[in-house]
């Protein structure tokens, strides 16, 4: 049995080895395809897996100089955007009525709403399509952007649904009495006691949804009909359909500075607004 | 309404004044309150109190004894299942907490922890409005109702803050207070909004005793100086007695005395209140003759004027006992424990079977023989609350009866005098009749000490858990609570059983005292 006693560093490792053979070094090579570029034989400054490559900026001049793909980010992100709170403005009733109810002994009625997760994503997202075709929405590229819209707050909502009802479901009955107590009508408690109070499982319900949906294309290419186009999709174009590993990684890239960069305002945001929230902000 | 609101300013402003009205003027009245929760849970069973202007008045009792049920039914979070709720002589029943002129001190504080302290106290006053009158453009005295100015909240809240001494604390974030400093944040909070009645819901429950005792004196300073009504719920006796200008004992959704301190504690109503309050011997006695009591085996004076041969409790409390040489004292006994309590020494002996429980501050050691005395004002009787258990009960085909949820052997002929039983089980009375007995309606009554408890919910003939244990003197009152129809079998014993055990109870065949009951009534 002594020889089972690890300390705390020990135990440690298998996460740090984990972390860099699968965070650090893909990233490190995202980085690294981002920052060079294919060159004839001959006038490389190294090669990767035997392709001669030289370092260059031009990946990122060439993504910004096309209009198309800035259309595709600011597409990517009104959609995640929309999505978000749409599915926020369904999921916090449900959540708030399933956190209250005496009907959901045992989380039965929770059950329910996470029912659909147990089905495969592109299986629910193909069905969503017939579903769409058969009430006649597929067939006028019109609806394309809405379709798509419907698919995401529709795969996604679980995902709302959760940290909210756990949120709800956890906060003390006696806030709310007290606010009662103090002279607020229920709809002022609520605005001012309950939504503040659930704001730890508004944050990270947007960080469920808002980062994930700017990338998921199978979303926008089964519903919208190849009207939609998101970032994602553009990744997936470069690597596996252009062979431009080089693009991809650089487009790969933006969208992480720019994830980073909201995740880091969103975090300042809930900080100033409420630190108690803060918490569980993203940092 | 116009005048109570006069009557409130007049407290605040005038404390001199106020004194004239504290005595007759009723605030708040619980009419006959019942409350029952889902499942059937009987929490408050008609409930009658008023309280006076500018009263502290406690609900003092047990866990589970319905005193938070009935602040809570005061504050509005719940609504009674029968009687009346009366402030100023208005019916506020059913009146939603938002609209009620009373504040909550909750046991555990709910201060909002999003909020800062100056936002916490502020939250109710944000949301007042206030009568303003001025002219308009025409010059017409207009009438509007508008939300206080921000001035005027500062100026209330650091006030409330002075009241509770945390002047530098208005931007401290709530989380980072001691439970003390919380304590005082959640009174500033209440008292703020200037409320006719504040209720605290065992709101030092949570501090360490040191804090508790500063915050007792402090609490009743407050109410002193503000003249707010204060309802106050605790399970502590001490505090009950420091603080309360009225105290309200309950059990089981029952009120059991109400009354000042000083009545409370020297003339508890039953043993439950003497046992509840402060240290107590409690004895079964027998009034034997004007003004005296037997128990313990010997005859004492005292002041209560009972019929002869009344079955009674008696309460001593343990300080009026006076120890004094053996041959002087009324009693004697030898001393089995002494224990040094800082002021006094508790001491303990035996008279017989019973103990006697004493606090003096002359010592006696253990093995010494001593006389104790009481002055007869000193001993106080009740009227026995349980002489024997009696059931509402019926015979089945076998001649055993049902009550308590069980069937037990007894002997049927004693409902007819000089009857037999003849060999098919039939009862033949005296004048050579046949009855059949089944499901006639019979009154069962049961001696106390005639029913033997039995460590099992198997071997006995009725079961249940025991709810509750009273000492007295030489034996435990313990009362049996049967699992469905919940009726409860009283019985005496020399052995301490444990609340919440499950037992079964056996009674011998003879000791079944049965009755015919008017069945020729229908």
């Amino acid at each position: 049995m002594n020889g089972l006693k690890f300390s705390r560093k020990q135990l440690g490792i298998p996460y740090a080895v984990f972390l860099i053979a699968f965070v650090v070094v893909p990233l490190l090579l995202i980085i690294l395809y981002a920052f060079t570029k294919k060159v004839p034989a001959g006038s490389e400054t190294f090669t990767i897996a035997g392709e001669p490559v030289s370092f260059a900026v031009s990946n990122f001049s060439d993504f910004f100089s096309k209009q198309a793909n800035i259309r595709v980010l600011f597409v990517s992100f009104g959609l995640a955007i929309i999505t978000t709170v749409i599915s926020l403005l369904i999921a916090y009733p449900v959540a708030y009525i399933l956190a209250k109810s005496k009907f959901n002994k045992g989380g039965v009625l929770l059950i329910l709403f996470i029912l659909p997760l147990w089905i495969n994503f592109v299986l629910r997202t193909a069905a969503m399509k017939e579903l769409l075709y058969f009430i006649g929405m597929y067939k006028s590229n019109s609806f394309s952007f809405v379709n798509t819209l419907i698919g995401m707050v529709y795969d996604y909502l679980p995902f709302v649904i959760m940290p909210l009802y756990s949120v709800i479901l956890k906060i003390d009955k006696s806030y709310a009495e007290a606010s009662a107590d103090l002279g607020a009508k229920p709809w002022k408690t609520f605005v001012s006691v309950t939504l503040p109070l659930s704001m730890p499982g508004i944050v990270s319900a947007v960080s469920m949804v808002l980062l994930p949906t700017t990338t998921s294309y199978v979303i926008s290419d089964t519903l919208g009909n190849g009207n939609v186009t998101i970032v994602g999709k553009l990744i997936e174009t470069q690597f596996l359909t252009m062979h431009n590993w080089h693009a991809g990684s650089t487009i790969a890239l933006v969208l992480l500075v720019i994830i980073f960069i909201s995740m880091f305002l969103s975090g300042k945001f809930t900080e100033e607004k409420d630190e108690s929230a803060g918490r569980a902000n993203l940092w | 309404m116009g005048d109570t609101i006069g009557i409130a300013k007049g407290i605040l402003s005038d404390k001199k004044q106020t004194e004239t009205f504290v005595k007759s003027d009723k605030i708040i009245e619980l009419v006959g309150i019942s409350k029952e929760f889902e499942g059937g849970t009987l929490a408050v069973s008609d409930f009658n109190l008023h309280v006076n202007r500018g009263e502290f008045v406690t609900f003092l009792g047990p866990s589970g004894c319905g005193k938070t049920t009935t602040l809570r039914m005061i504050a509005g979070f719940e609504l009674p299942t029968k009687g009346k709720i009366l402030l100023d002589g208005k019916d506020i029943t059913n009146l939603p907490p938002y609209l009620r002129p009373v504040n909550t001190v909750f046991q555990r504080y709910a201060l909002f922890p999003h909020l800062n302290v100056y936002d916490n106290i502020a939250f109710g006053l944000k949301l007042k409005k206030v009568k303003t009158s001025f002219r308009d453009k025409n010059g017409n005295m207009v009438e509007k109702l508008e939300h206080l100015k921000k001035s005027e909240i500062d100026k209330k809240v650091s006030k409330a803050l002075q009241m509770v001494d945390l002047e530098e604390f208005e931007k401290r974030k709530v989380t980072t207070l001691s439970g003390g400093q919380q304590q005082r944040i959640a009174i500033a909070r209440a008292i703020v909004n200037e409320p006719e009645i504040l209720l605290l819901d065992e709101p030092l429950g949570a501090l360490d005793l040191k804090m508790r005792k500063d915050m007792q004196l402090e609490l009743k300073d407050m109410q002193r100086k503000l003249g707010i009504t204060f309802i106050y719920v605790t399970h502590d006796q001490e505090e009950a007695l420091t603080m309360s200008d009225r105290i309200v004992v309950m059990k089981d959704g029952e009120i059991q005395q109400v009354g000042t301190p000083q009545d409370i504690y020297n003339e508890p109503a039953n043993a439950f209140v003497a046992d509840f309050i402060g240290e107590s011997n409690i004895y079964n006695g027998t009034i034997v003759g004007d003004r005296k009591v037997k128990f313990i085996n010997k005859v004492f004076d005292c002041v209560d004027d009972f019929e002869i041969n009344a079955k009674v409790d008696v309460v001593v409390r343990p300080e009026d006992v006076e120890v004094v040489p053996p041959e002087q004292g009324i009693v004697s006994g030898q001393i089995v424990s002494s224990i040094f309590k800082g002021v006094h020494y508790e001491m303990i002996m035996m008279v017989g079977k019973s103990e006697v429980m004493i606090q003096s501050t002359k010592e006696a050691k253990i093995g010494e023989t001593i006389g104790i005395r009481v002055s007869p004002d000193n001993i106080h009787i009740m009227k026995r609350d349980f002489v024997s258990n009696v059931y509402d009960g019926y015979i089945d085909k076998i001649n055993k009866v049902h009550f308590a949820e069980g069937a037990f052997e007894c002997d049927v002929t004693q409902l007819y005098p000089g009857s037999h039983l003849d060999s098919e089980g039939y009862v033949i009375t005296a004048t050579g009749e046949k009855l059949d007995l089944t499901n006639v309606e019979v009154k069962v009554e049961v001696g106390l000490k005639d029913i033997e408890i039995i460590d099992n919910d198997v071997d006995g003939d009725a079961r249940g858990s025991i709810i509750s244990i009273v000492y007295k003197g030489d034996h435990y009152q313990i009362i049996i609570c049967t699992d469905e129809e919940e009726e409860e079998i009283v019985c005496d014993t020399e052995y301490l059983w444990n609340e919440n055990d499950r037992v079964s109870v056996k009674i011998p065949k003879d000791k079944i005292k049965l009755t015919l009951k008017a069945v020729e009534k229908k």
